[in-house]
């Protein structure tokens, strides 16, 4: 049963989590452009513009 | 033209820079992307520029000093065509979609953490495990209701208000009898929650209304990007005699606007001073310019040539004809639209019927002795089994797979009902020009002119914006002709393009209409050429209308030009045509085959196909149609093939093929489920499972669209 305790909230935070940053990602605009990120990995060059979000 | 700020409401963190977007329809590899991003982040004044390559658009942030035309210049240097996207204003609230989305996200969190604690509930949890078990779910669900459930709450908030009741009455009541009901089996240690069910019936119903969504989102920024650029403004001459840029909704009937050649008109009104020739195709479809003098009417919209006019401003922004005329068909649209007949219906038959069948149960089996508790939830079941999930999805989805599959051939649907009456047309009528034609006038033949009067002829074509020069520059320029230097060039409105070459004068005259072509003379001093101009055919209109009849859609002609001209397209095509209608003639004609019973496709793409178009039971036009045409139309193809088109009414029918299968798999599934549900033998939870499985059948189903459009 004490396990319980701690897995039911770990089990809630963690899908708050994937939740929380679902949001972000809407708000952030990483999906308005799905095939370009397919094509931005071809670009060779090293320098991106200043709000370039990919890792 | 230029720009101005309130264009582009959307502002960069911190600063005052503006955001312009431009759509770069040219973009198609990583190498445009690195190009134009490069290109564009290293000019001074541009703070970044990011590509969207999944709508093709550009995003420039910039200071407020730099001009939208001038960014727009530095992209064609960078060698792509490009347009400067203005707002639409017939554009709905965008966002929709989004918050539907987010209700989803939460929606599905709660319904996988519930269903968790729900499955130890079922496996055999007891006693004060299964209370907090329940207690917890509780304190998850209710959040969750609250936030995902909103629309249907609101939707049906506005139905009862007005004293209508639509589908989402029934799931509101559904979901707040089962909330209520098992809130207080959590608050009296009772056997059985139900929240998973509740969650999961919003998760599934939300499921359907997102991809309804997508789909018209896609469709209005498709048909939004193909929209031409309208004047975002316009330079207003003052009494003192200054000039000063005013955006297209701050212009006030009696300004006068200064309208330089090459420039479109951001409002209607009467020429003060000068005379020039407008291009009307925005309106019209038909290339030839008309010429204006003083005290002519200009619209909104239209393309001034020539030279440069005053415009005393007789209506502006809402109220130019172009936005009359292009609300109207909005207005006229949005009547036929599939959800509000289905809505209508559902509102009068189903719904109610589903009220009383749920309230009947509860009666009964009070009646009959199951106890307020065991009657209540056999009346949810009936509530949560009869409501239309399956039926909801059955449309959108077969909709949102066979619009993908057709916008891959380049059609856009703009919304789910066109489908629907696509596959019910049963007699089509084409216009000739832009529809079954390019409506760009090319050269014939250009074979006969000599290399120098070919440079010659690039030369004077290529300064002017006039439709047939175009077609003449194109054409030479196809040939890797070059063009040679040519002084004191001057576009004479009526008359054409003139100039001096090494001492010689030469002209290239204004278009003659001469029975079914144009021809335009080229003068090189002393020696004159004549260049004959048609209007090509659009490639595989001949399969398209092979297709056509195969599919049950004969087709005829019906145009606003002479008889040789259409004579001639008829004959290539091998259709019957009717000549010289006006747009009330074009309207008649529909209005004969209606009171025949017969369901009429229009293809066509001018301002005076808008009431065709508007009126015919379904419309296409072409991505090079009119604004108003394209407004009107409930379907746009892109492509200068014909094809498109009889892709379109094909996938059409096997679209209404498969919701019909939808349809008859739903109701099966519900003639077969509520029996059960009202003899009791259906708790909540195996109601929300049955139906989330129908649910998931009819997708797969819908699934099968995807390679419709061949």
């Amino acid at each position: 049963m004490s396990g319980l305790a701690i897995l039911i909230p770990v089990a809630l935070l963690m899908g708050l989590a994937g939740l929380v940053f679902f949001f972000w990602a809407m708000r952030n605009g990483q999906f308005d452009d799905l095939d370009g990120a397919a094509q931005r990995v071809l670009i060779d060059e090293e320098e991106m513009s200043d709000d370039d979000k990919e890792p | 033209m230029n720009a101005h700020t309130d264009i582009t409401p959307r502002k960069a963190e911190g600063t005052d820079n503006i955001v312009s977007r431009f759509a770069v329809p040219a973009i198609r590899c990583a190498g445009c992307i690195s190009k134009i991003e490069n290109g564009l982040s290293s000019e001074q004044d541009i703070v970044s520029a990011r590509v969207n390559f999944s709508t093709k658009q550009v995003a420039v942030s910039h200071l407020p000093s730099l001009r939208e035309d001038e960014i727009k210049a530095k992209i064609e240097r960078l060698g792509f065509d490009v347009q400067i996207l203005v707002d639409n204003p017939l554009a709905e609230e965008k966002g929709g979609t989004d918050k539907l989305i987010r209700a989803l996200a939460v929606a599905g969190f709660g319904m996988m953490n519930i269903m968790l604690l729900s499955v130890s509930v079922w496996s055999g949890a007891m006693g004060p495990t299964r209370d907090l078990f329940h207690w917890i779910s509780a304190l998850i669900a209710i959040p969750v209701i609250l936030y995902s459930g909103r629309p249907f709450f609101s939707s049906a908030f506005m139905a009862l208000r007005y004293g209508r009741t639509n589908m989402d009455v029934p799931i509101t009541i559904g979901i707040i009898l089962t909330t209520g009901l098992s809130i207080f089996e959590a608050m009296t240690g009772g056997a059985h929650a139900y929240f998973e069910s509740v969650v999961m019936l919003i998760f599934f119903l939300l499921a359907g209304r997102v991809l309804d969504g997508m789909m018209r989102d896609r469709a209005r920024e498709g048909i939004s990007a193909l929209l031409k650029q309208t004047a975002p403004g316009a330079m207003v001459l003052n009494d003192d005699g200054t000039t000063a840029w005013v955006a297209a909704k701050e212009l006030r009937p009696d300004m006068r606007m200064v309208v330089a050649a090459g420039d479109n008109l951001a409002a209607d009104g009467v020429i003060e001073q000068g005379s020039s020739n407008f291009d009307f195709a925005l309106m019209t479809g038909e290339s030839e310019p008309q010429p204006k003098g003083s005290g002519d009417l200009v619209l909104a919209g239209t393309l001034n040539l020539t030279a440069p006019v005053t415009v005393r401003i007789t209506a502006a922004g809402e109220d130019t004809s172009l936005s009359d005329i292009a609300r109207l068909m909005d207005e006229a649209g949005q009547q036929r639209s599939f959800y509000v007949r289905v809505a209508d219906k559902a509102a009068r038959f189903y719904a109610p019927a589903v009220h009383s069948l749920a309230l009947l149960a509860f009666v009964f089996w009070m009646f009959a002795g199951a106890g307020w508790h065991q009657s209540l939830l056999i009346s949810v079941a009936v509530l949560i089994i009869t409501c239309p999930c399956a039926l909801g999805l059955a449309v959108p989805a077969a909709q949102v797979v066979a619009s993908g599959a057709l916008l891959r051939k380049g059609v856009m649907i703009k919304d789910g009902s066109a489908l629907e009456r696509l596959a019910e047309a049963d007699r089509a009528l084409f216009d000739k020009t832009g529809t079954l034609t390019l409506g760009r006038p090319v050269p014939v033949d250009v074979d006969h002119l000599s290399l120098q009067q070919k440079q010659v002829a690039l030369a004077l074509a290529q300064a002017s914006s006039h439709p047939v020069s175009k077609g003449i520059r194109a054409a030479l320029l196809a040939q890797n002709i070059a063009p040679v230097q040519i002084d004191a060039l001057e576009e004479t409105p009526g008359e054409g393009m003139s100039g001096c070459w090494d001492g010689v004068t030469v002209a290239l005259g204004k278009p003659v209409k001469s029975g079914d072509h144009l021809s335009c003379q080229l003068r090189v001093g002393e020696e004159s050429v004549d260049i004959e101009l048609e209007d090509e055919l659009r490639p595989d209109v001949r399969e398209a209308i092979d297709r056509l009849n195969a599919l049950g859609v004969p087709a005829t002609i019906i145009s606003g030009d002479n008889a040789p001209s259409v004579a001639k397209i008829s004959g290539a095509v091998g259709l019957t045509a009717q000549t010289g209608a006006s747009p009330q003639e074009k309207l008649q004609a529909i209005a004969r085959f209606h009171a025949a019973g017969l369901k009429v496709l229009m293809v066509g793409d001018g301002l005076n196909d808008g009431p065709a178009l508007a009126a015919a039971h379904v419309s296409i036009a072409p991505g090079s149609a009119s604004d108003v045409g394209q407004q009107a139309s409930d379907a746009v193809f892109t492509s200068d093939s014909f094809l498109p088109v009889a892709l379109a009414v094909q996938t059409a029918q096997r679209t209404m093929q498969i919701v019909r299968q939808n349809f008859a798999l739903a109701i099966g599934y519900n003639v077969l489920a509520v029996p059960l549900a009202l003899t009791g033998m259906v708790t909540p939870l195996v109601a929300a499972i049955a139906m989330s499985l129908s649910s998931l059948i009819v997708v797969g189903n819908a699934l099968r669209l995807n390679g419709a459009a061949k």
